[in-house]
């Protein structure tokens, strides 16, 4: 496979990647750090280079809202958004997914108002990680752009039927460039394969009613098969990963081990973060540190299984959010990765950290110093420390 | 523009067994709306509200077309995504149908909650008709006043109290908001007059673009009157030029009615337990002021079809 290498920003990598899939409809509302994405994407609907019907709606409720309508009519519909965005569609975010409706959305990572902040962290996601969506973090704008593609073919698959959401770390990938290996168009398509929606609302010899209300007589059945769509795209996910590996030469799990396996420390992180973790493990594993990386790739579903696997040999283990439940005991990743862990017979020490809100730097010293503090016994387990914050 | 014995003779898109309040007007607006597209295919949506919740019980539904319900306020935004990815298949050549859109909204989900989506979509020119069935408050929750809700009516949240008459404010004249978004076809329409609602529906399809209709559709519970009145109560609200029947054709203004003699607003006010409170004497001066309303914007309107 010859790949065609690219200086691209993780936000131009989507709009690239959307291209590619060329998505019968898309539906958006500008907002930053996300903007590019649809802003790129329609300088390619004005030059006819895809088959894309763009509407600019007028708020990211109704962007859903026409995701939504797009969907059940058999289209292949995508979308891209951030923050207050996603904020603002999130009544339709949970719709989408209760309607099984297999809709791929870029989300850029950003904070969440108040006070107004325009850079990452996951609080917009996170805050959606219940609706019933299939989430997928990436490392970096290589990942935003395989992601993308990938993302397609899960939403899609029988088995699934879900919308899939693709984030990238606000600034940090959107708006870094990097070298990227990128694919052919035909290869794209031929990956994406096409599309044959089970029923659809253009069938009109066959009608059918969808978002019919459901009283307590069905409500429940139906959220049900919602949990067994999620767990069957564990598999799929898996799956569609491999045979991108197959074919274009990078693996995709649901979770990624950077020198774990015989690690004593360990770090579990989402996203761009995950980045700067590797070069610190590099460094201390020169110096004889036997720090490890679990990355989480894949938050819904979650990979309980995977995780606490392979968590079980190492002795500490910190988890870090770039999120935080307010109120509760830790970010959604520590409480999540915690509760996995609790069955375990062998499990490791485990301490939470929520860092990065609003876009406040992690760097490779502090990642560093959470190592050594970890191998120093300097930490309290089964706790919620904030990293890099002035308290 | 078909007959009565053309329109019966087409069959029921939207079907019996729903389960409406008996004198509903809402699913009379369903049906006559669906009967007038005639033999074309029509996909159909619906705000979350009474019209939705009667028609769709899972595993029911009385809808026999394509139907998508997805919530309240967005009505308008999720016909303008089927209508894209018709636009979309149709060009791909996947979609062969020559297919019509149609939404439906209540008043709370187009005057209130709904207002931007459906005026978005209005402005992007979706292929689309839009029919906002008009029963003046929120039934679908429990009667809640609305922007669509007449002066002086008492509902559960603009009740009638010891110090305040019901409902303090004029409604909001939805039709011309939507006038002035400059589309193609803006009507009003009543249940009550089947003729002019379906030539209406007929018309807004075949002119093509972004279309919009505000049906007056009387509601028992709501309102309060006995169920068979329905049709009643909306040529009455015609004859009072409560809700006068006009058209907007490409921003030509055309009144499709004038009653021989106009009747009283406390005609049809009283009929109906919402305004009974008015009836008392020291609200005299009220019931004056809503008169004088209706008589202006009256007035208005006529001098807008004389252009």
């Amino acid at each position: 496979m010859q790949k065609i290498i690219l200086a691209k920003t993780g936000n131009e990598a989507m709009a690239l990647a959307m291209k590619q899939v060329n998505p019968d409809v898309v539906a958006a509302y500008p907002i930053t750090p996300a903007t590019e994405i649809v802003q790129i994407f329609s300088q390619y609907v004005a030059d006819g280079e895809v088959k894309t019907e763009f509407v600019a709606v007028e708020s990211e409720h109704s962007a859903m809202s026409a995701c939504i309508g797009s969907a059940a009519a058999g289209a292949r519909t995508m979308t891209g958004t951030s923050s207050q965005g996603l904020a603002l569609m999130y009544e339709m975010v949970y719709i989408a997914a209760g309607l099984r409706l297999p809709i791929v959305m870029a989300n850029v990572n950003r904070a969440l108002s108040a006070p107004i902040n325009i850079h990452c962290d996951h609080s917009d996601s996170m805050g959606c990680r219940d609706a019933g969506w299939i989430h997928i973090f990436s490392e970096n704008a290589q990942e935003a752009y395989d992601n993308m593609i990938q993302a397609m073919r899960i939403a899609e698959h029988r088995d699934v039927r879900l919308p899939v959401m693709v984030t990238t770390d606000g600034f940090i990938i959107s708006h870094g460039m990097e070298r990227i290996d990128t694919l052919p168009d035909a290869e794209v398509q031929g990956f994406i394969g096409k599309y044959d929606p089970m029923m659809h609302l253009l069938d009109v010899k066959k009608p059918f009613t969808i978002g019919a209300i459901n009283l307590t007589d069905y409500y429940f059945e139906h959220r049900r098969a919602m949990v067994d769509a999620q767990n069957n795209a564990l598999k799929v996910i898996k799956e569609v990963g491999a045979e991108f590996g197959q074919k274009f030469d990078t693996n995709y799990g649901l979770i990624e081990k950077y020198h774990l396996d015989d690690a004593e420390v360990a770090i579990v992180a989402l996203g761009s973060t995950c980045g700067t973790a590797k070069v610190v493990i590099d460094q201390l594993r020169e110096k004889g540190v036997k720090a490890g990386l679990l990355k989480i790739r894949v938050f819904r579903p979650f990979p309980t299984e995977e995780i606490v696997k392979a968590l079980e040999n190492i002795k500490t283990v910190a988890v870090l959010d770039r999120s935080d439940s307010v109120g509760g005991f830790g970010g959604p990743v520590f409480t999540e990765v915690r509760s996995a862990l609790y069955g375990s017979a062998k499990k490791p020490q485990i301490a939470g950290y929520v860092y990065g809100l609003g876009g406040r730097e992690i760097d490779m010293e502090q990642i560093e110093k959470l190592f050594m503090d970890l191998k120093d016994g300097k930490f309290k387990a089964d706790s919620v420390s904030y990293l890099g914050v002035r308290e | 523009m078909a007959n009565l014995k053309e329109l019966a003779a087409r069959g029921d898109k939207f079907t019996g067994g729903h389960r409406a309040c008996a004198g509903c007007g809402a699913t009379i607006v369903a049906r006559q709306a669906l009967l007038a597209a005639g033999d074309k295919p029509v996909v159909a949506t619906c705000a979350t509200g009474c019209l939705e919740v009667v028609s769709t019980i899972y595993p029911y539904t009385a809808w026999d077309v394509p139907f998508i319900h997805s919530a309240f306020e967005n009505s308008a935004a999720t016909i303008s995504g089927v209508e894209a990815a018709y636009r979309s298949l149709k060009r791909q050549g996947t979609v062969t149908e020559d297919i019509r859109f149609m939404a439906f909204g209540g008043d709370g989900g187009t005057y209130d909650i709904g207002l931007q989506a459906l005026s978005g979509a209005m402005e992007r020119g979706h292929n689309m008709l839009y029919i906002c069935y008009d029963n003046q408050a929120y039934m679908n929750t429990g009667i809640q006043r609305s922007s669509a809700t007449p002066k002086g009516s008492s509902t559960t949240t603009s009740p009638n109290g010891k110090k305040i008459p019901g409902k303090v404010q004029f409604r909001k004249n939805l039709t011309e908001i939507m006038a002035a978004h400059g589309i193609p076809y803006v009507a009003q329409s009543v249940v009550g007059n089947w003729s002019d609602f379906t030539k209406k529906v007929e018309k807004a399809l075949a002119k093509g673009g972004p279309a919009f209709i505000a049906v007056l559709q009387p509601c028992r519970l709501g309102w309060g009157y006995p169920p068979e009145l329905t049709a009643e109560m909306g040529r009455l609200a015609v004859e009072t030029n409560f809700w006068p029947l006009y058209e907007v054709e490409d921003g030509k203004y055309k009144l499709n009615y004038t009653p021989k003699e106009r009747k009283p607003i406390d005609e049809w006010m009283f009929q109906q337990e919402r305004f009974r409170h008015l009836k008392r004497p020291e609200h005299q001066a009220l019931i004056a002021q809503i008169q004088q309303d209706i008589d202006a914007r009256w007035d208005h309107l006529n001098k807008k079809c004389s252009l």
